[in-house]
């Protein structure tokens, strides 16, 4: 039996369906992968005993219909999963087991996937380089001294180390797509209400989206189509029909309409960065697509609004993590509000307890209008920046991160250059807009670097098509070297 | 304090400098009726084991997200309908942030600058006459859960069956000025949400309660005085004990040259008064902002217009009506439209009795049987169509009324037919005029020395011998006939 842990998710499917590898002895190989991969600190949970069950259901029943047949996958620990732990990447919710299951997990499943185990993550995903996480930092397979992104950052690491053929995390502001460049991996933020967001642990509510992660654009068209539809229970899904992403992905993008906001060419931005861009543009061209010079201007307060809306809504959806009902409680405390404050305290890192001194502050009688208010009014323009200039071109091209994966510890004293970081990423949140990354280049360190591609409301298949296009032209090479193992 | 006056409005606190108005206006809580919670599928059933009606969703487990119960909508915009209100097409949801056991969000999701539905009037009739009261707006909110904090010394339980149930919560301007208005209003919001079917309004199971904003001035300003507000009192009865005491309070303090601080108050019902719970400087911020896990509900105008069409006749329209058709007067007609169930009750047995006599006989001798018995109508043991039939039998003279107090004693106890119960008893009038005569005749042969003195002048002996025909009858002597009978007789 040949190692295909390697391989893409499609590869993988095509030699379960050619009967080349059972069911079982896949997860058998992903799962010596992750043992022997624990420097990475990937996993916070693992669930071998149901995965090889679930395989073996698979390989005596098995159903070659389905879009993930067979296949085992790990999640980032922040979907709730029924009977397996679900931390979110915090104390609080150390010893929490939920007894349901996330929308987008079970729509996995029911498409023939289940679960291997749940991946780290900065805790509630508010992080950018997953060292906010109390199960400790994750490494990034690229270097040893290296971030992995966040805060979907366990997500990114499994993946370009091959513990997981393909994998699921959530983007508040840039916690798919950065993590995605940082590993050389492809990363998708659906349009905002595209993926159920019940049974997620929520971090903002107007902005969280699940998407998948992936070595190709043709495993995230694949798992976009499996994770994705109208859910009731979420009431800010959108309800429409369902798409054939993997079916429809197309490589020929001539005439299409790709805008380059010249806001994006941020100060200090490294030269690298600007070449890749350059490059990008190129390929595009070369392709067919019509490259136009575009302008959002309202791009530089997108962070500061994010800074805002983000923390605001943090502040109260964290407020139920208060040690009644479930997770971690504190012993001490003579009353109360001790309680609360001590299970609080002991339970929360000092990242989300910014977070919360954040949102619980731009909500406050007398800063409601000069910060949250504002703050939404500006959404507002940011948003419209972008419906002004769909009505010109098909999807925009940026980069997707300021820099490479950078060194763990680095930033860790430094919130605001930490916060920078989700520059090119955070208005696609704010506009509730589809955003894929994906691999483009390495640095001169050898880093692998990103793009993004935003489209319309709803466009995923485009931008799914535009980056399938890039990706069979850009001679992108992310050799990982198993240095760990 | 000075008392009220049948037909003028009086009610003032008397300080020993000036005399001073009390300015009252509620916040009602109405628990919407509804099978499941607002935004969950929870049983809102009272009464259950604790925490056995209790979603993940009401238990705020993460990941868990509202969705809108449409039941409990249109149940507000029924009640916004019956209040005449403004429906605001475009409503928006809140997040009021605070810690508490039995608030397991961390929240309470409420509807903060766009109500579901605005400015509406409810009309108080009141002795003095016809008063308006102004409806600042109504929104919809989850209940919390219960705290309890009296079955173990050192540990606080919490039941959260109720947390999430819907409450519409009806903001009252403050217009009203006596504890007398305060009943009137709570009884009137209380039948109309009952002739709705949006909140069975029982007080004691706390499915209508209220927070009482009181402030004083004296009479003739214009400017309100600083208003205290009295949280959750649950019945008419504390509502008034906290504005007599509350006011006379703020009189003392004013009279004292003290100032009254804007506060939040508890009615403590064991003493008799108001207690101070936190000061405007101590009040909780509770950083309302728009709830990004709900969008902002947008009714379709067609679905107010459904709703208002299939709107019941509510007790405003229905007095009216009483009093057009039936001949009642105004105080008849606003006791027989306070309840459903007692102006169906009416109508049914109006419908094919004597309208007057009937609204005299259910305000009286049914409604005490029943207050004494406690029950309420719709579990009287004197069904409408049996009585109806006693009506009938008193109207057509077949029994006198006297008779008819019998029969209907009878029939509380047997629930047996009137008519059945007349003839079994032989308590048939006797309005045979040749019958009757002969009778008088008779009673009159025997005291010939009373007949003679009537005749001589002592007419007062008329009603002796009234008592004596009654007598020989058995009280069934149709009293007009033997009154007439007498008249005759005694002329000769």
């Amino acid at each position: 039996m040949n190692d295909i842990t390697n391989q893409s998710l499609d590869e993988i499917i095509k030699k379960i369906k050619s009967k080349e590898i059972s069911s079982v002895e896949l997860t058998k190989l992903f799962i010596k992968n992750i043992e022997n991969a624990k420097k990475l600190n990937t996993f916070v949970t693992t669930a071998f005993e149901q995965a090889l069950d679930n395989a073996k259901k698979f390989d005596d029943n098995p159903n070659f219909d389905q879009l993930l047949p067979g296949i085992p996958l790990a999640v980032k620990d922040l979907f709730c999963t029924s009977n397996i732990r679900t931390t979110a990447g915090s104390n609080i919710l150390n010893n929490f087991v939920p007894t349901y299951e996330s929308t987008v997990t079970k729509n996995l499943w029911d498409n023939g996937a289940f679960l291997l185990g749940k991946l780290n993550c900065d805790e509630f995903a508010m992080g950018s380089s997953n060292e906010t996480s109390h199960f400790g930092n994750v490494i990034n397979p690229v270097g040893d001294k290296l971030v992995p992104g966040g805060s979907s950052g366990g997500s990114s690491s499994a993946l370009a180390a091959d513990l997981t053929p393909a994998t699921i995390g959530t983007d508040t502001g840039g916690s798919i797509r950065q993590p995605a460049s940082f590993t050389g991996t492809v990363g998708l933020k659906p349009t905002y209400g595209l993926c159920s967001r019940w049974g997620i642990v929520a971090f903002a509510s107007s902005l969280d989206q699940a998407g998948p992660m992936t070595k190709t654009v043709t495993d995230c068209s694949l798992m976009l189509e499996a994770m994705s539809g109208f859910d009731e229970k979420d009431s800010t899904s959108i309800k429409k029909e369902k798409e054939k992403y993997s079916k429809n992905l197309k490589d020929n993008i001539k005439g299409l309409k790709i805008g380059i906001p010249k806001e994006y060419r941020v100060n200090n931005m490294p030269k690298e960065i600007d070449k890749l861009w350059e490059n990008g543009k190129k390929i595009l061209k070369d392709l067919g697509a019509k490259i136009i010079d575009i302008s959002l201007p309202h791009t530089k307060y997108a962070l500061p609004t994010y800074y805002i809306v983000a923390p605001a809504e943090a502040s109260s959806n964290l407020a139920r993590y208060d040690g009644v009902r479930y997770g971690h409680r504190s012993k001490k405390g003579k009353d109360l509000i001790e309680m609360y404050e001590n299970t609080r305290s002991e339970g929360f890192g000092d990242e989300v307890k910014r977070r919360i001194l954040i949102g619980t502050y731009v909500l406050s009688s007398g800063y409601y209008d000069a910060y949250y208010l504002k703050a939404q009014k500006v959404r507002q323009l940011i948003k419209k920046d972008f419906d002004d200039n769909f009505t010109k071109v098909d999807a925009i091209l940026t980069p997707s991160t300021p820099s490479s994966a950078f060194k763990i510890g680095e930033k860790t004293d430094n919130p605001v250059s930490m916060y920078l970081n989700d520059i090119f990423t955070v208005p696609a949140n704010l506009a509730g807009l589809p955003a894929i990354a994906f691999p483009a280049g390495l640095d001169n360190k050898g880093y692998p670097l990103g793009l993004q591609l935003i489209g319309k409301v709803l466009d995923e298949q485009k931008i799914l098509n535009i980056a399938y296009a890039f990706e069979k032209n850009c001679k992108f090479n992310n050799e990982i070297k198993k240095w760990w193992v | 304090m000075v008392g009220m006056s049948k037909d003028k409005f009086d009610y003032f606190i008397k300080g020993d400098k000036d005399n001073y108005e009390v300015i009252i206006g509620l916040e009602v809580h109405a628990q919407v009726l509804s099978k499941s919670k607002l935004f969950s599928g929870s049983s809102t059933k009272f009464g259950g084991e604790p925490n056995k009606q209790v979603s993940l969703i009401d238990s705020a487990f993460p990941g868990m997200l509202p969705v809108i119960n449409e039941e409990c909508v249109k149940q507000a915009v029924r009640t916004g309908l019956g209040l005449n209100a403004k429906i605001n097409n475009y409503s928006v949801f809140d997040r009021k942030n605070y810690f508490y056991a039995d608030l397991p969000q961390g929240y309470q999701i409420s509807q903060y600058k766009n109500p579901i539905v605005g400015e509406g009037k409810v009309l108080l009739d009141m002795p003095y006459g016809s008063k308006q009261i102004g409806i600042e707006r109504l929104h919809l909110e989850q209940d919390a859960g219960k705290s309890i904090h009296d079955l173990d010394p050192s540990n606080t339980y919490v039941d959260l069956n109720r947390s999430g149930i819907a409450l519409m919560e009806i903001v009252s301007k403050p217009d009203l000025r006596s504890p007398d208005e305060v009943n009137a209003y709570i009884k009137k919001l209380r039948s109309i949400m009952r002739y709705l079917g949006t909140c069975d309004g029982n007080m004691q199971e706390g499915s209508l309660r209220a927070d009482v904003n009181v402030s004083v001035r004296k009479i003739g300003d214009k400017k309100f005085g600083t208003r205290c507000e009295i949280k959750n009192v649950n019945s008419i009865k504390f509502m008034q004990m906290a504005i007599e005491y509350e006011a006379a309070r703020q009189v003392e303090l004013l009279e004292s040259g003290k100032q009254i601080d804007q506060e939040t108050r508890l009615f403590d019902t064991k003493k008799n008064e108001t207690r101070s719970m936190r000061s405007k400087e101590d009040a909780h911020d509770y950083r309302y902002f728009p709830d990004p896990d709900l969008l902002p509900l947008k009714l379709e105008p067609s679905l107010v217009d459904d709703l208002k069409k299939s709107l019941p006749e509510l007790p405003d329209k229905k007095k009216e009506r009483f009093i057009k058709d039936y001949g009642l007067n105004i105080y008849e007609a606003n006791v027989l439209v306070s309840e459903k169930e007692i102006s169906n009750y009416y109508e049914e047995v109006a419908k094919i009795s004597d309208k007057k006599l009937t609204a005299t006989w259910m305000m009286g001798d049914l409604f005490a049987m029943l207050n004494e018995k406690n029950l309420n109508i719709s579990e009287s043991p004197i069904s409408a169509k049996d009585f109806a039939e006693l009506i009938q039998s008193i109207k057509s003279g077949e029994i006198s009324g006297r008779i008819a107090k019998e029969v209907f004693e009878i029939m509380v106890e047997s629930g047996d037919n009137p008519k059945k119960i007349i003839e079994s008893k032989g308590m048939k009038q006797q309005s045979d005029p040749k019958e009757l005569e002969k009778l008088i005749n008779e009673i009159l042969k025997k005291d010939k020395g009373k007949v003679d003195q009537y005749k001589a002048g002592k007419e007062k002996l008329f009603g002796f011998f009234v008592g004596q025909v009654m007598k020989a009858s058995g009280g069934k002597a149709n009293p007009q006939l033997t009154n007439e009978i007498l008249k005759k007789f005694l002329k000769k």
